[in-house]
């Protein structure tokens, strides 16, 4: 145990970035990884195994388009399987990103400038494989242009009123975002990149998408003005699109799913889920490309809390959901609880309680946030966990409803698995692309983190 | 079903004589079949391919009667195992595309079956073979001519001694006659009579009791009382749809309380009828008859000795509903059912004479059959003469002996010891393989023939096409017996009437005879029989029961006795209490499922003298104890070869044609997934199906809409004003006291709407796509439980949850108030299908529909978009009926009248459970059943309004056979 802090004295808070850098060593252990460093062995390994897992998903795709959705396990009455599942699972695990790229920099929380470049990356991939899935799930998967409000000479307008319809203009907004403020953070690193580039390839690939950058003081002041206000955009997003993607569920009038809670409660799990993934990432990016000075153990630690918070937030939406059910006395609603804990799906949703409410306790241990094998071996779990949670609350809605007669089960078949693992192969393909040829963590900020931890030691 | 691309030129065949006419001016052949070819595509497969060029050509003479689209309806008869039933059939430029009742026609007043909406499909099968075989060797009709003419000139020098011919019961008049003429010509030829489900018990019950042969007519009409002795009427009894009719006329809620008809069901298996009784009691077959006498004696039948029940429930039985029949005399019904032994026919005889019925709620005339005869004998001749090689020529008359003859009787081996066999069949099936000659014989819709309903009266049976497969009548083959080759059956069969009818006009009789559909004056009279003394002639009671395991052989209430084994819709349609599809199933009850330690969907084999089927165990609640029921008719060699089902034949030997003892049961440990349509169905607490009894309603005529049915008011607010529905505003009503549960409606839904055929894998995925299902609740102990049946389709709820959530408006609601669906617009998110309460839409996962079939493309009904993969569907409300009836009307400048729009569902149900109409026109059908008290809205407590409302079930108890709770004891509750 550290020495307790004495009356008075200000807890010297342990380092965003470790003292030793200096801005140009900064950006020559950001920028050397991507120009310099040879590909290596396990780098191409992966790689390779991403590309089969994305072969593999192109052929379930191929196979889905060509035969019909009668592949997975659908039916009636469960309708709705894996696509929505990995749906909101994808979008939830987007929702880190923005949130440590828009409201962290809003909140000024400085130390969110070691992890925001890799966060909106992987909020871009997430949201990428995410927007796949409900255009996949269609029975005819050809027509989604359907859903979007163009004008057509049969006057033909989507019906508004459908959930799915906010679901388009949700997900197209935030994908459009995301990847705006993703490339315009990345702009001054790019004429980084440019500047420092070996090669004439690299000068040239990195010079078109810098875009002329020159680091001018005017560049500067439209790029912090232009950071902000789209920052002040996705704020709001991170709140409406999974509220929006939750009344999917909420507005049916299902047992299990017709519930008000839904907005906030699917709003924390995404938030949760999606810090799951920051710290998967994480973890393993510091060891292989040797950043713990970048991303330094206080890092970890804060991730481990927002978990921990979040995680708390939606243990409350858990328990609020038993509670309204019980609460409400009406039947169905109760036989759906009821049929949840003790029906043929009972150990996925004791699975999901045990993680989220149980295990998500250990975060309260501080050697276990510090721990970093611990710490994303946990975040694996409770990615899982959140998987199951969407399956459970999806599956366990559906197949028992109104009418007995109705009843049924369901169960993913081979192209439903496919599909599922070939989304996090894409992922993975794509975030092995991205830590390779765009710098991971931000250089110029990094540098603006190296001045402040200066000043502040100079102050001190 | 494969693609039958080789039989393209077949079908045009069925135009050849149009096609020949001047009426075409002069277009060739070629020219001829691609623009049918064209007309079809365009019509189907518009908006999928890229549409062929398209020529219109008027008629030059244009056929009488014939405007394109406009349907024709013929009156005609389907010979359904049993009896005929009377048809109109709709045809649409040629092509027969829907069957309806004839409702001149005694036995389907209008109304019809399962059977015979689904017999559609078996004119277009494309599993139909076409050709004539010689040794399973493509041969034609000339050479087979040559074969038979040459073997009968033979036979004609021996007086016919080794010609045999062998038939099913033969209810054709025509028919019947030319073999009596056959036999003169041939004097020593015999003629043998096989169908597996025969009325052989009938006949040997009737000749006990009265020393003749005579048929029974039951009256349900009249009847107040009535004891079933195993007897399935309501389903698989003789001429199902008039009695089903007759008997749901007085169910509860449709006469004064006094009036009610109550049904005690005494059964082995759970039958329909079952289902429908006021009171059920399972038996082992092997008690069935100490039952009956002990019925009989309490009725008061002189002499009969019946020895004691040891059991006293069924003592109980025995006494309340003797007394309860005493005290309607005159208006009660014993009835046997047809696999029952003799003795138990005869009892039954005996009981309703004793009660008075003969003459009212009973009536006997002569046979209604062509020379009834002893089937079993008849066909044990046949292979004792076969086997001692005395049949040089045998002539199969339809039928598929090899495969349903007693196992033990060794029939397939003494068949190869024929010197030659001829088949004429449907299908090429296992006679067809086993015998020398197979022709392909012609379906009912395709041929010109006559047949008799179970009153006796006679239908003229006209081709509504050419034959699709170029088959041959039996008339046609009988006529070549009588030397007359190449005699079309038109000719024969209206010489036979003819003859018959003596008319002095003869082709004004012929043209009223197929107008009405009925030939008028044929009704059989009734006959007055008085029965023998009974007590002499009844063999001793059996001794008190044998210990061990029972099996009851039954006919598949889908697929009979295998004859409807290649119809898919048939094979699909759900069995009426099981729900099983696609395969039959070994039965049994809970606690003999517990005591063997089987259970639902494991392998079992089972062994019966000797014999072993592999099959799978089916709990089915309500079964009676230590039996086994097994079902006829699957494992056909032509269709059944995979699946997890068992040929009953196979264990069905010539001694033991109902029944047998001895049974034995391994568990192989293995398991097929049994395709069932409905793998939940306890009433519990949510109570879809509301029941009370005939007495609740009297004095509380309000139940329906209170505890425990009821919790809350239906919630009746909204911000917004209620839709004025100032046009139609359709409406439907289901009365649960009429349905039966015989699926009529889903058959006639299903080949009204084009609705597709899945498989029983798909089926296994709860993927079917029937538009109209009718579910099936259980209540109380799983030893014997009630049923209840529920026809639900799309409710068409007036705040449907469906509607808001589709993102592309595919699903909106019009301004009459039906839930319409757009197939075009539907991209498939199959949200409305999740935010359905009533879960009635139909998903198209995969490509369900065929496309590629040709015969099936002519098969559809023009009105009706087949649908493609990806698309959502569901009921209409025969939409297309609507339209029409909207355009008649509006020709005429009225509104629509009530009765004019009739739905597929409603035309064919038999019982009028199912009641179409405006409910903005307060004199409707409809509304007067919406304005009773038992009328309910089905989860009407979630606020959707349903245009489809029910109404409730009443049970017509009799307080003396015990208390029965209908509503849930507590420990029920909850799930």
């Amino acid at each position: 145990m550290p020495e307790r802090p004495t009356t008075g004295q200000l807890v010297p808070r342990p380092p965003v970035i470790a003292p030793d850098y200096t801005p140009g060593s900064v950006t020559d252990a950001i920028s050397e990884i991507v120009l310099k460093k040879p590909h290596t062995v396990p780098w191409l390994a992966a790689f390779a195994v991403t590309s089969l897992v994305v072969l593999g998903f192109l052929a379930g795709i191929g196979v889905l388009l060509f035969v019909g959705v009668g592949i997975w396990g659908i039916n009636i009455p469960v309708a709705w399987g894996f696509a929505i599942t990995n749906f909101v699972w994808w979008i939830g695990i987007g929702h880190a990103g923005t949130l440590i790229s828009a409201i962290l920099l809003l909140l000024h929380q400085e130390w969110r400038n070691s992890i925001n470049r890799f966060a909106e990356a992987m909020t871009v991939f997430a949201v990428t494989c995410a927007a796949l899935f409900p255009l996949l799930h269609l029975g005819r998967a050809w027509l989604f242009y359907w859903l979007i409000p163009y004008p057509n000479l049969m006057s033909l307008w989507p019906q508004f009123r459908s959930p799915l319809v906010l679901d388009v203009f949700a997900i197209s907004t935030y994908f459009t975002i995301s990847l705006l403020f993703w490339y315009l953070g990345l702009i001054p690193d790019f004429a980084t990149l440019r500047d420092q580039a070996t090669s004439r390839f690299q000068r040239i690939f990195y010079g078109i998408f810098a875009m002329g950058w020159r680091g001018a003081g005017r560049h500067w002041h439209h790029y912090q003005m232009g950071y902000l206000l789209l920052a002040g955009l996705a704020t709001p997003l991170v709140v409406s699109v999974h509220s929006v993607v939750s009344i999917d569920f909420a507005y049916a009038l299902l047992p299990g799913w017709h519930s008000s809670i839904f907005p906030p409660y699917f709003v924390a799990g995404a938030i949760y889920s999606g810090f799951a993934m920051v710290i998967t990432l994480t973890i393993p990016l510091r060891k292989f490309y040797g950043l713990d000075g970048l991303v330094t153990d206080r890092h970890i630690d804060n991730m481990a809390k927002l978990l921990l918070a979040t995680g708390l937030v939606v243990d409350y939406g858990y328990l609020m959901e038993m509670f309204t059910a019980w609460y409400s006395a009406e039947r169905y609603e109760m036989f759906t609880l009821y049929n949840r804990m003790t029906g043929p799906y009972a150990a996925v949703f004791w699975l999901v309680l045990a993680i989220n409410i149980g295990v998500l306790q250990l975060l309260w241990i501080r050697r276990v946030r510090r721990h970093l094998l611990s710490l994303f071996v946990l975040s694996l779990v409770i990615q899982s966990a959140m998987w199951l949670e969407r399956y459970m609350i999806i599956i366990t809605a559906l197949h028992r409803d109104f009418l007995p007669r109705s009843w049924g089960m369901f169960a993913g078949t081979f192209w439903d698995w496919l599909l599922v693992i070939g989304s996090i192969g894409l992922f993975f393909w794509l975030f092995l692309l991205f830590v390779r040829y765009i710098p991971m963590i931000s250089i110029f900020e990094g540098r603006e983190m190296v001045h402040k931890a200066a000043r502040e030691a100079g102050v001190r | 079903m494969p693609p039958m691309k080789d039989n393209r030129q077949e079908f045009w065949r069925a135009l050849e004589p149009v096609e020949e006419t001047a009426e075409f001016g002069g277009i060739d052949r070629r020219e001829f079949a691609r623009l049918i070819g064209a007309s079809l595509a365009a019509s189907g497969l518009a908006g999928c391919v890229r549409q062929p060029p398209e020529h219109i050509l008027p008629y030059v003479d244009q056929p009488e009667g014939m405007v394109q689209d406009k349907p024709l309806y013929f009156a005609t008869a389907v010979p359904l195992p049993g009896y005929a039933a009377g048809l109109l059939v709709k045809s649409v430029m040629g092509r027969p595309i829907k069957i309806e009742g004839n409702p001149r026609h005694p036995a389907t007043l209008g109304r019809s079956d399962a059977f015979s909406q689904a017999s559609l499909l078996g004119l277009y099968d494309p599993a139909r073979r076409g050709a004539v075989l010689y040794r399973n060797r493509i041969d034609s009709w000339p050479s087979f001519l040559a074969a038979f003419t040459n073997a009968l000139a033979t036979q004609a020098v021996k007086r016919g001694a080794g010609l045999h011919i062998l038939t099913e019961t033969v209810i054709s008049p025509a028919l019947g006659d030319q073999l009596r003429q056959v036999l003169e010509r041939f004097p020593e030829a015999r003629w043998h009579q096989w169908e597996p489900v025969n009325r052989d018990n009938i006949r040997a019950g009737s000749l006990l009791a009265f020393g003749s042969y005579v048929h029974t007519i039951y009256d349900f009409s009249k009847a107040a009382r009535i004891l079933s002795l195993g007897s399935d009427f309501l389903l698989c009894g003789a001429y199902p749809s008039r009695y089903a009719r007759d008997f749901a006329s007085r169910r509860g809620g449709r006469v004064p309380p006094d009036q009610v008809n109550r049904l005690y069901a005494v059964e082995t298996e759970y039958s329909s009828t079952g289902a429908c009784a006021d009171h059920r009691l399972p038996l082992r077959d092997r008690e069935m008859e100490n039952f009956a006498r002990a019925v009989a004696q309490r009725v008061g039948v002189p002499g009969i000795a019946a020895p004691e029940l040891s059991d006293p429930k069924q003592r109980k039985w025995a006494e309340v509903v003797a007394k309860d029949l005493l005290q309607h005399r005159g208006a009660s019904i014993v009835i046997p059912g047809r696999e029952q032994a003799p003795a138990v026919h005869a009892l039954a005889h005996a009981m309703n004479h004793q009660l008075g019925a003969a003459g009212t709620t009973v009536i006997h005339t002569d046979p209604v059959e062509i020379t009834p005869v002893d089937q079993l004998a008849s066909l044990r001749e046949l292979t004792d003469s076969l086997r001692a090689g005395r049949v040089d020529l045998l002539v199969i008359l339809g039928g598929n002996p090899v495969y349903t003859a007693p196992a033990d009787l060794g029939f397939a081996d003494a068949l190869a010891r024929a010197q030659i066999s001829v088949h004429l069949g449907q299908y090429a099936d296992e006679t067809a393989t086993a015998c020398t000659w197979h022709v392909p014989q012609t379906h009912y819709l395709e041929e010109w023939s006559d047949a008799l309903a179970f009153d006796g009266t006679a239908s003229i049976i006209q081709p509504l096409i050419d034959p699709l497969y170029g088959g041959k009548t039996a008339h046609e083959v009988a006529a070549a017996m009588l030397g007359m080759l190449d005699r079309p059956s038109r000719e024969i069969v209206r010489d036979y009437w003819r003859r018959r009818s003596a008319a002095a006009d003869f082709e004004r009789f012929w043209r009223e005879a197929l107008y009405l559909g009925v030939v008028s004056g044929t009704a059989l009279p009734p006959r007055t029989v008085a029965p023998v003394n009974l007590a002499e002639r009844l063999p001793p009671p059996r001794p008190p029961a044998e210990e061990g395991y029972e099996v009851i052989f039954r006919p598949d209430p889908t697929v009979w006795d295998g004859r409807f084994a290649s119809n898919g819709y048939l094979q699909e349609l759900p069995k009426p209490v099981s729900k099983l599809t696609w395969d039959n199933a070994v039965l049994v009850s809970p606690a003999t499922a517990s005591r063997l330690g089987v259970y639902s969907y494991g392998t079992v084999d089972v062994e019966l003298g000797g014999r072993t089927v592999r099959g799978t165990i089916w709990v089915q609640p309500g079964h009676a104890d230590d039996s086994i029921t097994l079902t006829l008719g699957y494992k056909q060699a032509a269709n059944g070869s995979e699946g997890g089902s068992y040929n009953a034949y196979q264990l069905r030997t010539s001694k033991d044609l109902w029944s047998a003892s001895g049974l034995r049961i391994t568990k192989t440990g293995g398991d097929f997934m049994l395709a069932c349509t409905q793998t939940h169905g306890a009433l519990t607490e949510r109570y879809p199906v509301r029941v009370g009894t005939v007495e609740d309603f009297r004095t509380n005529p309000d139940f329906a809409h209170q505890e425990p049915f009821e919790h809350a008011p239906p919630p009746g607010h909204t911000l917004y004003p209620p839709w004025k529905y100032e046009g139609y505003k359709w409406g439907m009503a289901v009365d649960l006291n009429a349905c039966v549960g015989c699926n009529a409606c889903v058959m006639a839904c299903n080949t009204e709407n084009n609705i597709a055929i899945v498989g029983r894998e798909q089926v296994y995925k709860y993927r079917e796509m029937h538009w109209l299902r009718v579910d099936r609740y259980y209540h109380g102990d799983a030893g014997n439980p009630r049923a209840f049946f529920q026809p639900l389709m799309c409710v068409h709820c007036e705040l449907a949850p469906c509607e808001p959530v589709c993102p592309v408006a595919a699903t909106l609601h019009t301004e009459e108030g039906l839930n319409a669906m757009v197939y075009n617009r539907c991209v498939g998110t199959r949200y409305c299908s999740n935010n359905c309460p009533y879960k009635v839409r139909r998903f198209n996962f995969l490509l369900y529909t065929d496309w590629h079939a040709d015969s099936l493309a002519l098969m559809r009904n023009p009105e009706v978009t087949p649908r493609s993969r990806g698309v959502m569907e569901k009921c209409t409300f025969c939409i297309q009926r609507i339209e029409r009836a909207r355009i008649e009307a509006k020709l005429e400048n009225r509104r629509v009248r009530d009765g004019e729009v009739v739905t597929a569902c409603q035309q064919a149900c038999p019982t009028d459970a199912i009641v179409f109409g405006d409910l903005n026109d307060p004199s409707a059908r409809v509304n007067r059943l919406k304005s009773s008290r038992l009328n309910y809205s089905l989860l009407g407590e979630l606020n959707t309004r349903p245009r489809l409302t029910h109404l409730a079930k009443l049970v017509n108890f009799n307080r003396e056979l015990g208390e029965e709770p209908i509503r849930l004891k507590p420990e029920e509750r909850g799930a």
